[in-house]
C-alpha cells in the first residue's frame, strides 16, 4: 500500500512539473480572451461560493444583533459595529486561548523540525540493520487512524497528572511518523557528494547534519512547519478531551465551546471566528506559495 | 562489522531514538493497549474488569452504532462528489493562456487553511433556518427553505457539502499540478485526430492522471470516514437531528470521553480501523480497471 500511495503522491520536491505551486507558465502569452469569458464565468461562479460565507462572516461580526434577525439580511451593517470584537473578550478569555494555541502550535512545530530531521535523516543516510524493519513500523503509524491512540494517550496524560496543561496539548504532537516519512524523502532527494566532501574532512555525523544537510532541507522543514501549523492551529479533538478549563483550552475548543450557550449572540460568534482564523489565513496570504506546496504532497489536513 | 557500520549504527540510534521513543510511548503501545481496553469494562465505582468480547457483542446488536455507521457510509459518498467537481475546477484552471490563475487559486485554497471549528459556526449560521442567508437567497429564485441542520432529513447533507468545501481547494491544487505533468505532445496528437476541449478531458486528461485521482480518492474516502470537527460543531448532541448525523466517530467520542465508556469506545475504534482498511483495500483492488500508470 504505502509502495502506490509513494507513487502516486505528488513529491516534495522533483521536477517542477511535479511542483503544485510552480508558478504558472509566464504571464507574457496571457491576455484576456473572448473564447475564455465561459471558463471565468464558472470559475468566478466558484470563488464566489468560496468567498461568500467569509464576506458573511466578516459582515456579521460587524453587525448589530437587530441587524442580524433582518428579513430579508442586508449584505453590510449600516455601521459596522466594532465593540461585536470586544464582546469575544468579555465572553471568553480570548487573550489567554490565543496564547494557549500560539504555544501549542509553535511547541509542535519547533520539536518537529527538530525531532522528524533527525529521524528523517537517518532513515535516508545511515546503513544499519533492521532499518527496513524500523521504517516499516514508523509507516504502520501513519496508516492507524488517530481514534485507536486517543484513550491510551488521555490515561498517560492523566497518569502524568498533565490534564489542563499545556504539556497535554504539546507533548504527544511533538513526534510524527508523517513528518519523519516527509523529511527522509526530502533528503533522499539531495545529492550525496557534499556529505563525502565533509566526511573526507573529518566532520562527524552531528556536524554534517547540523552544518551541511539541514540548510539544505530548507524546502522540506517549511513543508512540514506549514502542515504543523495548519494541524496544531486546528485541532480540535485531543485539546477537547485533555483541556476542559476554559484557561488552558486552545481557540478551536473555546470558539466551539461557545455552541449551545444561548446567551452568545451570533455577532460575537463571527467576531470570535474571525479573530481565530486570522493568523493562519494572514500567514497564507504572506507563504502562499510554501502552503500550497506543503498541503499538496501530504494531500491531507493532517 | 566494519568500524565505519558501527559508527553508523550509534549515530543512528542518537538521531532516531527520541522520536522512536516517543512514538512508541504515544502511537504504538496505545494500539495494543486500546485492544486491551477494547475487551475492558469500565465499572460503576472506576476500575476495569475483563469482559472478553462482551463490548463487541453489544456493537454487533446496537442499533445506534449502526445507523453511526450507516451515516458515516452516506457523509463518505456525498463528500466524494467533491472529486469530479475539483476536476472540472482543475481542468478549467489549466485552459491555455488562461489569465488570473493564481488569484483562483488562492481563492478557492481559503477554506482549507482555516479552522474547521470556525467553518463550522459560519455556515451554521448561514444555514440558519428563520434568518439565514442560504434560504433568502432560495427565496429569491422562489424555492423553498429548511432549517437545514435540525431537518433529519437535510442535516447529514448539509455537513457534507461543508466537508466538500473545506477540502476543494487541496484536491483542485493536486489536480492541477498533475494536469500540468500530462505530456503537451498527448493533447496535439488528439487536436489532429479532431478531438476538442472536452473531448480531449476525457481521452487525454482524465487517464493521464488517473494516478492522482485514485490517490486523493483514498484519502478523502479515509479523512471522510473520521468526520468529526464538522459534526461536533455544526449539529452537536442537542440538535433534533443530531441522530441522523452522528457519525462513527462522533459515537466514539461520546462513549470514550462523555459517557465514560472507555471499553466500548476502544471496539468502536476497532470497528473503524476495520472499516478504513476494508474500504482501502476494496479501492486498491479497484484501481487495477480504471487507473493507469504511465
Amino acid at each position: 500500500m504505502s509502495d502506490t500511495l509513494e507513487r502516486t503522491a505528488p513529491r516534495v520536491t522533483g521536477s517542477p512539473s511535479g511542483d503544485p505551486a510552480a508558478p504558472v507558465p509566464p504571464e507574457a502569452g496571457r491576455r484576456w480572451r473572448p473564447q475564455h469569458v465561459g471558463v471565468h464565468a464558472v470559475l468566478l461562479l466558484g470563488s464566489l461560493a468560496m468567498l461568500g460565507p467569509f464576506f458573511w462572516e466578516l459582515s456579521t461580526s460587524l453587525k448589530t444583533l437587530g441587524e442580524t434577525l433582518v428579513l430579508p439580511p442586508t449584505l453590510l451593517p449600516a455601521e459596522p459595529q466594532w465593540s461585536n470584537y470586544r464582546d469575544v473578550f468579555d465572553t471568553l478569555p480570548f487573550g489567554q486561548m490565543f496564547t494557549n494555541s500560539v504555544l501549542l502550535t509553535a511547541g509542535r512545530v519547533v520539536g518537529q523540525l527538530v525531532l522528524c530531521s533527525m529521524a528523517g535523516y537517518a532513515f535516508a543516510r545511515f546503513e544499519f540493520a533492521g532499518r527496513g524493519l524500523l521504517f516499516g513500523l514508523f509507516l504502520s503509524v501513519l496508516m492507524v487512524p488517530s481514534q485507536l491512540f486517543l484513550l491510551p494517550q488521555y490515561e498517560i496524560i492523566a497518569s502524568l497528572g498533565w490534564l489542563n496543561t499545556l504539556q497535554a496539548l504539546v507533548v504527544p504532537g511533538l513526534f510524527s511518523a508523517f513528518g519523519t516519512f516527509l523529511m527522509r524523502q526530502f533528503f533522499l532527494s539531495l545529492p550525496r557528494e557534499l556529505e563525502e566532501a565533509a566526511k573526507l574532512d573529518g566532520a562527524n555525523h552531528w556536524q554534517i547534519f547540523t552544518r551541511i544537510m539541514l540548510p539544505l532541507a530548507k524546502p522540506g522543514l517549511i513543508a512540514l512547519t506549514v502542515l504543523d501549523v495548519l494541524w496544531s492551529w486546528n485541532d480540535l479533538m485531543w485539546p477537547l478531551v485533555v483541556n476542559n478549563d476554559p484557561m488552558a483550552m486552545p481557540l478551536s475548543v473555546g470558539l466551539a465551546s461557545l455552541i449551545g450557550q444561548y446567551q452568545v449572540n451570533t455577532t460575537t460568534l463571527m467576531a470570535g471566528s474571525v479573530l481565530a482564523t486570522l493568523p493562519v489565513l494572514v500567514m497564507f496570504i504572506l507563504l502562499q506559495r510554501q502552503f500550497i506546496q506543503g498541503i499538496a504532497f501530504s494531500g491531507s489536513k493532517g | 562489522m566494519s568500524r565505519m557500520r558501527r559508527n553508523d549504527l550509534f549515530w543512528a540510534g542518537v538521531f532516531i531514538a527520541p522520536t522512536f521513543l516517543g512514538l512508541l510511548l504515544f502511537y504504538m503501545w496505545p494500539v495494543l493497549r486500546t485492544l486491551f481496553i477494547s475487551f475492558t469494562e469500565t465499572g460503576p465505582f472506576g476500575g476495569s474488569e475483563w469482559v472478553g468480547f462482551d463490548n463487541y457483542a453489544a456493537l454487533a446488536q446496537d442499533s445506534a452504532l449502526w445507523s453511526t455507521l450507516w451515516n458515516t457510509v452516506k457523509f463518505t459518498l456525498v463528500a466524494l462528489l467533491g472529486i469530479p467537481l475539483a476536476l472540472v475546477l482543475a481542468a478549467l484552471l489549466s485552459t491555455p493562456g488562461l489569465r488570473g490563475v493564481k488569484v483562483y487559486r488562492v481563492i478557492y485554497f481559503l477554506p482549507v487553511v482555516t479552522m474547521p471549528a470556525a467553518v463550522g459556526l459560519i455556515w451554521r449560521t448561514l444555514y440558519n433556518g428563520e434568518v439565514g442567508v442560504i434560504n433568502a437567497i432560495l427565496g429569491t429564485i422562489g424555492l423553498p427553505g429548511t432549517n437545514w441542520l435540525s431537518n433529519p432529513a437535510t442535516a447529514l447533507y448539509a455537513v457534507a457539502v461543508v466537508g466538500i468545501w473545506l477540502g476543494l481547494g487541496t484536491q483542485i491544487v493536486i489536480f492541477l499540478a498533475a494536469i500540468q505533468g500530462v505530456p503537451k505532445d498527448l493533447y496535439e496528437a488528439a487536436q489532429l485526430d479532431g478531438a476538442g476541449r472536452v473531448r480531449q478531458f476525457w481521452s487525454v486528461t482524465l487517464p493521464s492522471i488517473s494516478p492522482s485521482i485514485f490517490f486523493i480518492s483514498v484519502l478523502a474516502v479515509i479523512g471522510a470516514l473520521q468526520t468529526f470537527d464538522l459534526i461536533f460543531v455544526m449539529t452537536g448532541t442537542s440538535n433534533p437531528a443530531y441522530p441522523q448525523t452522528e457519525t462513527i466517530v462522533a459515537q466514539f467520542y461520546q462513549r470514550g470521553f462523555v459517557d465514560n465508556q472507555q471499553g466500548y469506545a476502544a471496539a468502536i475504534a476497532f470497528v473503524l480501523l476495520v472499516l478504513i482498511v476494508a474500504v482501502t483495500a476494496v479501492q486498491f483492488r479497484l484501481q487495477k480497471k480504471w487507473v493507469h500508470y504511465v
